[in-house]
């Protein structure tokens, strides 16, 4: 029987999210529009005869919202314009498979063939023209991923609705390996490393290039010596392998390489090192059980489980796209959960994101005469704030904590942070749950989703294959219930019927690095890669061998329980696939169709990249003290503050992110009435056990202008004070780090990533905190034109991003932000000083100074020796239930702690700046948002005065106010009052910022 | 022992702590997955509780509910429908109100035909929502919300505004069957305004049940209100008993719901 098309539209009688649309079209400049209406489509492939097609509709549709037409379009509405957003080829469409799986279980064997392809038709009323039709679609698309459609209601009605479209992918590529020739000149090598495997000559003479290997000369001189040995010419599976293995992305290059007078690099040297010497002063207190050797880092939760936390990167595929780039890493970093030990179970997920202002809409471009423009930073913070909400809310994992930083040098490329928290019994099936060996003899299985020609070079695509490139490569989407049902059915189920001995995700470089990684724990492997899944025929083998298709584990499986193993999954609705076995004959070999391809040694595959030695060279910024006398009107100061990017509410966030899924929810993103954005949030993972977690994290991007290692200092620093102020103490308190660095092949770029791991080398030991999990990315630079074709470089701030975690013993214990009750007193614990360089204090007033090198040079410092004793005094304080509410001091200083602590607790404060302790400062507005570190602010019970201050007896503190009435009130320094605000005025100046969003 | 099934997979996600309320209240309860449930559709007659968890079944794709629902009906449909004529109990949270609502057994089935009468359609926002709502018990007749009057639990959907027309709203008011309406802190009504009615409902309607009482629908999650600690103000509650002389509470009012149908049955 003949396979036909039809489509299916849908449409609501009164769509929210039409309305939504509009608004979003409204605000992107086009005010001439008076409606926006949306149908759903669904293009069936099928053999349905038009009977069928009714029942079809009936199963997609819901009669008491919505109608439907079968092959033409619904009764016409209002409108000048049709738009219909569909997806390219190959690119993951969740719909149109749920679509197809309800058909296939309704109609049973005869419908086994069917397809369905979703698609959004807009019906847009409003006087313009063809073109700006378009854009008005780009509002709404990607054309990475999507493909726009473009009608006038005269071709509509002429065509009587839409073109039927249905995105099949079609490839005509070799079906097997390809010999190549290494024996070439070194310019034709470095072509070879940096634009591809040369595939074919275009007809005009132009070299296509299957993209970017980012192999460097001296790496390609290694292989093709190996190759020489071998006497043999490599296949492109075996290059492409290499290429994958050896990636700065998977084996840190630089963080391994020798450093200056750094034998050791500043990985084992400095991150690793102070691992290891914090687990070696706490002895028997030592918490970690696994460190830097899984997918995740473990830690001791209780006497049976195990907490694992993992915080990782996805800043590439988010800039290119924001929704897939964001929703891949989340559900990515899932992975490394499920990835860690013998799988554990995700319990929190935390984020964090880095972008330009969301306002600023001038355009910059890949390519010269405005060629290939970057996405507008509000797009990509909608587009990477709605990947992770997807991603996060769709697994069924709570979000309760993470940020939203600003700075224009994240314009051409914005960082985003996804970190999962897992839960891992400590035995499993009798054995230790964190360990984990494949066997020779064990079965190689693929479980999850299918392989597609997605991502792959997906993290080196240049920016002329962008434009000119096949989309279904570039970019991924993801798809987080195929995962969950993965996840569910291997964490809650396989795992426990002791059906697999080792397991790990398929992240970057997909198989090639997954499979290649497990044989290392019994010595080898072989693959048969014709079993793989596909999603389409017609790909060529390295592409099946390297493609970073999302939502797959690799399991090593022992042959006799590979049946029970695949059956289960089946039954739980996932596919699961032998496609070849483990050994220990010491070489990763693939096979295509009985053909050997690959055939590698293992030692080679894994350790023959020699290690780099780099040198750094000092850099001094140049940064002054900005100059200005201390505003008459501080009250208005305040509010303005309040009201920046990067301490006003993001509320909007918060609450789209589910925080309360698995009942775990202890400390909220929002506290007190006022709803105010947490620095720290706790879970209770076990419903049965008061035992809890607390995460949190600190960045300070700013400091790294004046001064990488007190930057450092500063993030482990607030990252390790949050988690005090929640009721953690400093012996339960682990970090993870993920350095965001800019051109790391300048030596000042490396020296103040030498400064910073130095700091982080220091203060972990001093904190006895140790690092258990850690990620780097080095080039976070963009390199374009403005829109007058002037080249500019645009490099993120080196970011260092501190992660912590920290078992709460009794979560019943835990405080909150928000000011509480009327004659509550209140006390700063720490110690002000004249430290506002970098400030958001002095980088608003250079704003508004037009001075960009007025930023300050006076970095705040960490005293760690006076922050670990408030630290320990406070946890006492908590402990014994002293304390009513803790906000830790961070941006903005204590003038925007004090505000937020009232805007939480609707409550006002009066506060006498004379009472704060700090040493050489004259100024009330230095008082108030010096960023001096270490610093807390504490309310009290005033029954409990006595017993809270000699908890804190030879600490530095002092109490500063009293909780009271309904407004802040402000003493200054010469003891006149300088801002009398009520609290609904700050709460106005703190969420209106983002509120539209 | 009163028996609580409660149905698991393809996106199902709050299955775990939905169990754990129903296992304090008193309940022995089994999680099946949906597609061992089709394999041995027996156990149903086992359990006298039969839950449909919150989640985000096939990923809302299709609309909410409605593919899991589809999944049910063509290999369920009979078993549901003997399930609720031996007058047992269902409850729906959030995902499974919406999959009740599409298979038609909330407000009620009429001649074993399931037919869709209600929806929960997108929210007025267009997004998702997390937070925490007030509600107020109306029906006389729900098995589930005896003894509540006022109480609060976090909403958490994307689709959940209440949908029907003229005819069924009538029906649904005259035969007592709106259980819970969104209402502001004091227990006035929402009259329709955000946040305390987080998604646009007709008429603040957050949950129905059927004209026995006996099958209830809502889209806030009172597992997600069962002990003292996840409430949103709990750190201020703590505050204001400690001064009071009082005892802090372990639980938490969303554990009525679990106990009234555990205790239907004895």
């Amino acid at each position: 029987m003949e396979v036909n098309l039809c489509r299916i539209e849908v449409s609501f009688q009164n769509d929210a999210r039409a309305k939504i649309a509009k608004k979003s079209i409204e605000r992107a400049g086009f005010g001439k529009i008076s409606a926006v209406s949306l149908n759903d489509v669904y293009t069936i492939s099928s053999q349905f005869q038009e009977k069928d097609l009714e029942k079809c509709a009936f199963l997609l549709h819901n009669p008491v919202t919505q109608q439907f037409s079968i092959g033409k379009p619904l009764p016409s509405k209002e409108f000048d314009w049709a738009i219909e957003i569909g997806f390219l080829p190959g690119v993951t469409d969740n719909v149109g498979k749920t679509a197809a799986e309800t058909l296939q279980d309704f109609f049973g064997e005869e419908a086994k063939e069917t397809a369905v392809f979703s698609s959004q038709l807009f019906f847009i009323k409003g006087d313009f023209s063809k073109e700006e039709a378009g854009k008005i679609g780009e509002i709404f698309a990607n054309p990475l991923i999507q493909g726009i459609y473009i009608k006038t209601r005269e071709q509509f009605e002429a065509d009587s609705g839409m073109d039927v479209i249905a995105p099949i992918v079609k490839l005509h590529e070799e079906p097997k390996a390809r010999e190549v020739n290494l024996e070439i000149s070194d310019e034709e090598l470095l072509k070879l490393g940096k634009h591809g495997i040369l595939d074919h000559v275009e007809s005009d003479g132009t070299e296509a290039r299957r993209g970017p290997l980012a192999l460097d000369l001296s790496s390609l001189h290694i292989i093709r010596d190996y190759f020489k040995k071998e006497s043999r010419k490599p296949t492109d599976i075996e290059i492409e392998s290499l290429a994958q293995t050896w990636s700065e992305h998977c084996k840190h290059t630089i963080f391994a390489a020798e450093l200056d007078d750094l034998e050791k690099g500043l990985y084992k040297g400095l991150i690793k090192d102070a691992t290891e010497k914090v687990r070696e002063s706490k002895g028997k207190e030592d918490n970690c059980v696994s460190v830097f050797v899984d997918n995740s880092g473990g830690i001791d939760f209780d006497k049976e489980n195990i907490v694992s936390d993992k915080v990782e990167t996805h800043n590439s595929p988010s800039a290119l796209d924001p929704f897939g780039g964001a929703i891949t890493g989340i559900v990515g970093v899932n992975r490394d959960t499920m990835g860690f030990g013998m799988a554990a179970k995700p319990i929190i997920n935390r984020y964090g994101f880095c972008f330009a202002e969301p306002k600023d809409a001038e355009l910059l471009y890949r390519a010269k005469e405005k060629g290939n423009s970057i996405l507008p930073p509000e797009r990509i913070m909608l587009g990477v704030i709605d990947g992770v909400q997807v991603g996060g809310n769709c697994s069924g994992i709570p979000t309760p904590t993470g940020f939203m930083y600003f700075d224009e040098r994240y314009k051409g490329k914005p960082l985003v942070f996804v970190g999962t928290v897992g839960l891992m019994p400590r035995l499993v099936n009798g054995k230790k749950g964190h360990e984990k060996k494949a066997e020779p003899d064990d079965v190689i299985v693929m479980v999850g989703g299918r392989v597609g020609l997605d991502g792959i070079h997906g993290a080196t695509f240049s920016s002329e294959a962008l434009s000119s490139g096949s989309p279904a490569t570039a970019v991924q989407i993801g798809d987080p219930i195929t995962q969950k049902k993965m996840s569910d059915a291997i964490v809650k189920e396989a795992r426990d019927l002791n059906l697999y001995t080792s397991i790990t995700d398929n992240g970057a470089g997909g198989l090639s690095c997954s499979v290649a990684e497990m044989a290392k724990e019994c010595g080898g492997c072989s693959v048969d890669l014709e079993k793989v899944p596909v999603k389409y025929q017609g790909m060529s083998p390295w592409q099946i061998w390297v493609s970073e298709s999302q939502e797959r584990m690799t399991l090593a499986i022992p042959k006799e329980k590979t049946k029970q193993f695949i059956d289960l999954m089946t039954q739980r609705g996932v596919e699961a696939t032998a496609i070849g076995e483990f050994n220990d004959s010491q070489r990763c070999v693939v096979k295509f169709n009985n053909k050997k391809i690959m055939d590698i040694d293992m030692h080679f595959l894994h350790d023959g990249l020699p290690r780099k030695k780099l040198a750094t060279k000092p850099m001094y910024p140049f940064l002054k003290n900005p100059s200005f006398e201390e505003p008459s009107n501080l009250g208005r100061t305040l509010l303005e503050m309040l009201s920046r990017l990067n301490i006003c509410s993001k509320e909007f966030i918060s609450a789209q992110y589910d925080h309360e899924v698995q009942g775990s929810s202890v400390l909220k993103p929002l506290q007190g009435k006022g709803r105010v954005n947490a620095d720290a949030a706790v879970v209770r993972p076990l419903l049965e056990s008061q035992k809890g977690v607390g995460v949190s994290h600190a960045l300070y991007p700013g400091y790294g202008d004046i001064d990488t290692y007190w930057m450092a200092a500063a993030a482990i620093d607030s990252a390790v004070k949050n988690l005090i102020a929640v009721g953690a103490k400093m012996e339960d308190i682990a970090l993870l780090d993920n350095f965001c660095w800019c051109s790391s092949n300048e030596p000042e770029r490396l020296w103040q990533l030498k400064k910073a791991a130095q700091a982080c080398n220091d203060f972990a030991i001093l904190y006895k905190t140790p690092f258990i999990s850690g990620k780097d990315s080095m080039f976070n630079d963009f390199k374009g034109f403005d829109s007058d074709s002037n080249a500019l470089k645009i490099s993120v701030p080196p970011t260092l991003l501190i992660s912590s975690i920290a078992v709460i013993s009794d979560s019943r214990k835990c405080v909150s932000m928000d000011a509480k009750i009327e004659g509550d007193l209140v006390y700063a614990v720490g110690f002000t000083t004249g430290e506002l360089g970098a400030s958001e204090y002095y980088r608003m007033q250079a704003k508004k100074a037009n001075d960009k090198n007025a930023t300050g040079g006076t970095v705040p410092t960490v005293d760690g020796k006076k922050a670990l004793a408030s630290y320990n005094a406070l946890s006492k304080a908590i402990e014994k239930g002293l304390v009513a509410s803790v906000q830790a001091v961070s941006l903005g200083g204590l003038g925007i702690a004090i505000a937020k602590k009232c805007i939480a607790g609707r409550i006002g404060a009066k506060i006498d700046l004379k009472k704060v302790l700090s040493v050489g400062i004259n100024r009330n507005d230095s008082i108030l948002f010096s960023e001096s570190q270490s610093r807390l602010l504490v309310t009290v019970a005033s029954e409990n005065k006595s017993g809270f201050e000699s908890a804190m007896n030879g600490i530095r503190f002092s109490k500063i106010g009293i909780v009271s009435g309904t407004k802040l009130e402000i003493t200054g320094i010469a003891g006149k009052q300088k801002i009398s605000l009520p609290v609904s005025e700050l709460e106005e100046a703190y969420k209106k910022t983002l509120r539209d969003y | 022992m009163v028996k609580a099934i409660l149905l698991a997979g393809y996106g199902i996600n709050c299955e775990e702590e939905t169990a754990f309320a129903f296992k304090k209240a008193g309940a022995e309860t089994e999680i099946i997955h949906i597609n061992d449930l089709i394999a041995n559709p027996k156990k149903l007659s086992e359990a006298q509780i039969f839950a449909f968890p919150g989640g985000f079944s096939y990923g809302d794709n299709t609309g909410s509910g409605n593919a899991l629902a589809n999944k049910i009906r063509n290999n369920l449909w009979t078993k549901l429908v003997e399930f609720i004529e031996a007058e047992k109990l269902i409850l729906g949270i959030c995902n499974g109100f919406q999959v009740i609502t599409n298979l038609g057994i909330l407000p009620g089935i009429e001649n074993r035909q399931a037919k869709r009468t209600v929806a929960l359609s997108h929210n007025n926002s267009a997004r998702y929502e997390c937070r925490w709502v007030s509600l107020k018990s109306f029906s006389k007749k729900c098995v589930f919300t005896k003894g509540i009057d006022l109480i609060r639990m976090p909403v958490a959907h994307g689709e959940g505004k209440f949908v029907a027309d003229e005819n069924i709203l009538k029906q649904l008011k005259e035969s007592d069957q709106i259980a819970f309406k969104y209402v502001d802190e004091n227990g006035e009504p929402a009259n329709s305004v955000f946040p305390q009615n987080p998604n646009g409902s007709l008429e603040d309607i957050a949950g129905i049940c059927s004209k026995d009482g006996r099958v209830f629908g809502l889209m806030p999650h009172p597992e997600r209100n069962i002990f003292f600690t996840q409430q949103a103000d709990w750190t201020l509650q703590k505050e204001k008993l400690k001064r009071a002389g009082k005892e802090i509470p372990e639980e938490s009012a969303g554990m009525q719901i679990f106990r009234n149908a555990v205790e239907y049955f004895k």
